[in-house]
């Protein structure tokens, strides 16, 4: 009886999903329809503006981007301060990758005093507002050790993203088989040769996600640093309001060129992991 | 066989927390000398041999193993382990590398020898486990057998002197476990002091010296091979024979 149920059951199509669902997940309905939620966003806060007699001069932004004058084309102000931007996320990144890892490799030593430092180092960092810490090491640690706002605005940023990039160091390497560690081990390889040649290199493709996220999320943090007046991207996106009160125009303008940075870097890295995943 | 043995245990105590895993054995292994141990699962078989590599440390008694006393927080353990291979159950090849490269690792970062030299060496033992051709590929692209000779091959690259086998059989396919056997007899036939943990009575048969059988942390029995398998002297050993030699 059950094989002749399966044999006329045999060649049957799979049953598709209701015409609705299929009508909905259609590309071309699913773009007309972010089309209109986006248009009606940009409309609503175009009708709003012009409800309250703003003067909209987009006319005007093209120049903080770059100009062509008579010495020839000049990067305007706002793409110096993208340079800017991305010059300090650089530095702070680098500097909170080497004190992530050695905040997670002593979290991992096994070493009491160890553990107990990391851990009082996390829990002190993450229960401080990102705010209050930049306070902290401009008007506070700054005199004290003579730091100037550029350096300060680092090592905020630095400390405030090592936090959660030893957590996800910690993570990536423990999801390393523990046999790897026994066989680097038993080949006589000492603590420091195994992370180097077989934990590490295997963390990569675990890291390599949530570190993406840290970076995008400390682009986007490095815009705090504006109130300690260091020149970046938000600071001369203020002045230049300051100067021409076009402030919808250019806090648009500022936002979008945060966005188009970290969508690329989003994009490049998911590109990356899939070679990654190819490779292994 | 001479008469210095090369490793020595002497009452040697394990516990986990309050579980007593090893309960006072005592076992020399003389240079050349093949020792299969063999017992119920949970009887402490795997780690008296990881024990002998430190790869757990002991609680009490004493380990002496190529001269080294092994011993928790010893200096000298990067040193012995250079000189006792090891196996694995689980092959644990190093996935981001190539099968030349997981044998090359360890000849260059732990000994220090020149890049031709350890490519030489691994082409020789890869050579060795009757598998050249497959140098360039990454073991994830390997059997299970495959990867457990590569698995070999990267032990014998250190040219160790003596070669521990954690149940190197037991999470290989049937139709795999007597191409990696047979390396292990060709091993054998060099001369290669070997302790092996495993089930496989036939391979047992074929190289032991010395046959151990273990239960619930204790070394029940310690006998050559035609008396182990014809006249065990313990019951539970007997018994024990006779569930894994019935099929």
């Amino acid at each position: 009886m059950a094989s002749s149920g399966t044999a006329s059951l045999r060649g049957l199509p799979i049953p598709k999903p209701p015409a609705h669902q299929q009508l909905l997940n259609s590309v071309p309905v699913a773009v007309a329809i972010y089309a209109i939620v986006v248009g009606l966003i940009i409309y609503g806060s175009f009708v709003g503006a012009q409800n309250m007699g703003y003067n909209w001069q987009w006319y005007r932004v093209p120049q903080y981007l770059y100009s062509f004058t008579d010495d020839g084309f000049q990067w305007g102000e706002i793409s110096i301060g993208l340079v800017a931007t991305i010059r300090l996320s650089i530095l702070s990144f680098a500097l909170a990758t080497v004190l992530g890892l050695v905040v997670a490799l002593l979290r991992l030593s096994g070493l009491v005093v160890g553990s107990a430092v990391a851990v009082g180092f996390l829990e002190l960092i993450r229960n401080i507002p990102l705010l209050v810490l930049l306070y902290l090491f401009y008007y506070v640690l700054g005199p004290i050790f003579g730091l100037d706002r550029y350096v300060a605005s680092i090592l905020t940023l630095a400390v405030f993203h090592s936090a959660l990039i030893s957590e996800i160091f910690r993570a990536g390497i423990n999801a390393v088989a523990i046999g790897q560690w026994e066989a680097a081990k038993s080949i006589g390889m000492s603590a420091g040769q195994a992370y180097r040649y077989i934990i590490l290199p295997q963390s990569v493709r675990f890291m390599l996600p949530p570190m993406t996220g840290e970076v995008v999320h400390l682009i986007k943090s490095s815009a705090i640093v504006s109130v300690i007046a260091v020149a970046e991207l938000t600071t001369i996106g203020r002045n230049i309001i300051s100067d021409t009160y076009m402030s919808f125009e250019i806090w648009f303008t500022v936002a979008a060129v945060y966005m188009v940075v970290t969508l690329i870097l989003s994009i490049g890295v998911s590109f990356l992991e899939r070679k990654y995943t190819v490779d292994q | 066989m001479s008469s210095q043995p090369i490793i020595e245990a002497r009452n040697v105590d394990k516990f986990y927390g309050k579980f007593h895993a090893l309960k006072d054995v005592s076992i020399s292994v003389h240079q050349g000398e093949r020792v299969v141990v063999c017992g119920p699962s949970g009887s402490g078989k795997s780690t008296l041999i990881r024990c002998f590599n430190a790869l757990e440390n002991h609680s009490s008694g004493t380990l002496v193993v190529d001269g080294i006393e092994v011993f928790e927080g010893s200096r000298d353990v990067r040193k012995l382990r250079q000189e006792v291979g090891m196996v694995f159950q689980q092959f644990n090849l190093f996935p981001h590398l190539t099968v030349l490269e997981n044998l090359m690792i360890g000849p260059m970062k732990v000994r220090r020898v020149s890049r031709e030299q350890a490519e030489e060496t691994a082409r020789k033992y890869l050579d060795r486990v009757h598998i050249p051709e497959q140098a360039e590929k990454y073991p994830a692209q390997l059997s299970g057998g495959q990867q457990q000779r590569v698995a070999i091959a990267r032990s014998l690259c250190m040219e160790t002197r003596i070669m521990l086998f954690d149940e190197p059989t037991s999470a290989l396919d049937p139709e795999m476990i007597n191409e990696v056997l047979d390396v292990m007899v060709e091993l054998a036939e060099t001369g290669m002091t070997m302790v092996v943990v495993t089930h496989e009575m036939g391979f047992a048969r074929k190289v032991a010296d010395t046959m151990v059988f273990m239960e619930e942390g204790r070394i029940v029995e310690v006998a050559p091979p035609e008396q182990f398998f014809t006249a065990p002297s313990s019951d539970r050993c007997r018994m024990f024979l006779a569930q894994i030699l019935e099929h």
